[in-house]
């Protein structure tokens, strides 16, 4: 590189450049334009704070970043391929594990998907409904403690992920109490539930609510005052709702830009309207907005986990047509979890036509009358749809997920480029992305 | 339950919800066969000889109905096409080559795109005030084979948070010319989306600003998500039986 004012020469210590006066713009220009001092960062897609493995490729110079790009699908598993191969009833066994943190959220998008091209969503029982609200706002609760824990922790705040994670393990003792698992439940299924709720349970779930509403504030104390958290979330992975519109992103970064948008109220489903709630916004449009939008929430969930409590009445949890109803409740016996001791003494010792049903159904499943569905549900981390599709047989056609996450994940670009390397950390993190459901 | 669609109405349109007609053949997309997934011998079950035509609801005529507003007002997915032709005919667009046909099916309503006026009427599905679908959902592929000339479909979900309303957009391609222009332009958010369905249907997307792998490899060969792309799997051995893998298995369809 040379210029008429500035002539460099190479010496053992680098390039010197003599500046013989004249146009200083030039000389700033040809420094800006010279490759000297900006580099490739490869981030990921093993590093600690990438949320799994998301890789980052930041073009930084000096400690700006100029340029950043994700390079996803490392964790991709093939979910959708494979529905293709099983019974309508086993998908729910697959989608649970997209966005492992959301597992509840995943299951009810794919069986409301299901009801709907059975035209069923009429019959769904309301203890099976009011359940699966149950479980999805414990979920929104869970997955917004880790979105909180893990955030806190990548800005060196550890006492954030410590509390976090102890909040979180009441919910997934609750889990494990209600489906017999802490991840990876299959328990909401096309029509229903796959068991009721144990004995025990209600009263588990109200003195964890209690243990819970005790917790929560100490976020409040701990970090939404907290000069250095503020230091270092506000005016960090800014996306204002033009942006917001234009990437599609949806959940808690749409609502810190202030637009009150949730599908429990704008297009309800399992019967969220009846149900007493807000949905909080900030304007901040910030990783700090973000962060109080997902404390109110969860404080905001847990009344509806209460009104859930309330209003549990005894009934059945699975759909009375027994052309599609699973045949058999799962109940604990010695062996484990598994089909209930009464029904296999029915199928085995009284009726042979109850046999004959029951391995029908579990092993050729039931027909879906072709056509195809979306549903919708609003998931922690915003719009989780599940588009359905069936060519009339006992397998789905098509199954495709639009995860909030991946649809999320775009907005990095925009959020990061021309902030600091470590305010990407910042930035991903209040995106809170989950690689299972990137991936799917 | 079997392939052939009754004619229905949209039963769950919700209260004083208006029937759509519909076409009672619907677009056939394949014939099946037999019933236990036998397919040489062996099959003593007497179902062999069963054909079964395997269609998705077919086009719907006005009215199409939908959820209404008020009394005496006409459902909501009129309003929507009602608006959407008008649109397109101040555009000196004429409706019916923009729109092959308009599906209404469990009350959701599918407005079947000719793929070379696709980003115009995404564009004014966005922009005209009585539409306003502001957010797309992105793009998922579907491969149907049987579904000569129109082999792989790109399904849009837009939703207006204006007025609280979901449509959703079909566009279709053959095999031999996998070409659709790409929205990214118009909805910013598909360029993962659009990689992603290219990735997995080999779905070109003309107009995307880096249409590249996103999930596979990307010297992967294929695409994967096709129906004529195998599973894959191994046998495994348990307790001394062989289980197929997942794609040898019967099936029962």
């Amino acid at each position: 590189m040379s210029t008429s004012h500035a002539t460099p020469r190479e010496t053992t210590e680098g390039t010197v450049y003599t500046v013989t006066g004249g146009d200083w713009d030039e000389v700033v220009q040809s420094a800006v334009t010279s490759d000297d001092e900006r580099i490739v960062v490869n981030m990921g897609p093993q590093h600690p704070s990438t949320h799994g493995v998301l890789r980052l490729i930041l073009e930084i110079d000096g400690e700006t970043v100029t340029e950043a790009r994700c390079g996803i699908g490392y964790l991709h598993t093939g979910i959708e391929k494979n529905l293709e191969y099983r019974t309508w009833t086993q998908g729910t066994t697959f989608v649970t594990r997209m966005d492992y943190l959301t597992s509840f959220f995943n299951e009810t998008a794919y069986c409301l998907g299901v009801e709907k091209l059975l035209g069923i969503e009429d019959q769904i029982p309301d203890r099976a409904t009011v359940i699966r609200v149950l479980l999805m706002e414990l979920n929104r609760l869970s997955s917004h403690l880790v979105a909180i824990a893990t955030g806190g922790m990548e800005l060196g705040a550890t006492t954030i992920m410590i509390y976090g994670f102890r909040d979180r393990e009441l919910i997934l003792d609750a889990y494990e109490l209600i489906t017999g698992l802490r991840m990876n439940h299959a328990f909401i299924r096309p029509g229903g539930l796959a068991q009721d709720l144990p004995p025990g349970s209600v009263d588990h779930l109200r003195e964890m609510i209690k243990t819970l509403r005790k917790n929560l504030p100490e976020y409040d104390a701990l970090a939404t005052g907290n000069p250095i958290f503020q230091g270092r979330m506000r005016d960090v992975g800014y996306l204002d709702l033009t942006g917001c519109m234009a990437l599609g992103a949806t959940g808690p970064i749409l609502r810190a830009a202030g637009l009150p948008h949730d599908l429990r109220k704008s297009d309800p489903y399992c019967g969220y309207e009846t149900y007493d709630f807000t949905v909080p916004t900030t304007e901040s449009c910030d990783a700090y907005g973000r962060f109080l939008v997902r404390l109110e929430e969860m404080r905001q969930s847990l009344n509806i986990v209460e009104q859930c409590l309330d209003r549990l009445a005894p009934g059945p949890v699975m759909v009375a047509d027994k052309k599609i109803a699973w045949p058999a409740q799962l109940a604990l016996g010695p062996d484990g979890l598994g089909n209930s001791l009464d029904h296999i003494k029915k199928i085995m010792g009284t009726s042979m036509e109850a046999l004959i049903h029951h391995f029908k159904l579990v092993t050729e499943g039931f027909r879906v009358p072709a056509g195809q569905a979306y549903a919708a549900v609003e998931s922690p981390k915003g719009e989780l749809g599940a588009h359905v599709v069936s060519d009339g047989g006992t397998r789905p056609y098509r199954v495709h997920f639009r995860d909030p996450s991946f649809t999320n994940l775009q907005a990095m670009a925009a959020m990061c480029e021309g902030g600091q390397v470590a305010d990407v950390i910042v930035a991903v993190a209040s995106i809170d992305p989950v690689m299972g459901g990137v991936d799917r | 339950m079997t392939g052939e669609q009754e004619p229905r109405g949209d039963e769950r349109g919700g209260e004083g919800a208006v029937p759509a007609a519909r076409d009672a053949t619907g677009e056939v997309i394949g014939v099946r066969k037999g019933m236990f997934g036998a397919q040489n011998g062996g099959d003593t079950s007497g179902y062999g000889g069963l054909v079964r035509t395997v269609a998705l609801p077919g086009a719907a005529s006005r009215p199409y109905g939908g959820p209404r507003t008020g009394p005496g007002e006409e459902g909501v997915f009129d309003e929507i096409a009602d608006e959407l032709e008008g649109a397109l005919e101040e555009q000196d667009l004429l409706p019916e080559n923009a729109i092959e046909k308009t599906v209404v099916d469990r009350g959701e309503m599918t407005f079947h795109v000719a793929r070379e006026h696709l980003v115009r009427v995404a564009r004014t599905l966005r922009d005209d005030p009585a539409l306003r679908f502001e957010l797309c959902t992105g793009v998922s592929g579907v491969h149907y084979p049987g579904d000569k000339g129109r082999e792989l479909h790109a399904v849009y979900h837009l939703r207006s948070l204006t007025h609280g309303r979901l449509v959703r957009m079909e566009v279709s391609a053959p095999d031999a010319d996998p070409h659709v222009p790409s929205l990214v332009e118009v909805y910013p958010t598909n360029d993962w989306h659009e990689r992603e369905t290219y990735d997995f249907f080999g779905l070109i997307f003309d107009g995307h600003p880096a249409l590249t792998r996103i999930m596979m490899p990307d010297d992967w060969q294929g695409f994967p998500q096709r129906k004529d792309y195998p599973l894959g799997g191994i046998a495994v051995e348990y307790k001394g039986a062989q289980i197929p893998a997942p794609d040898q298995r019967r099936s029962y369809t």
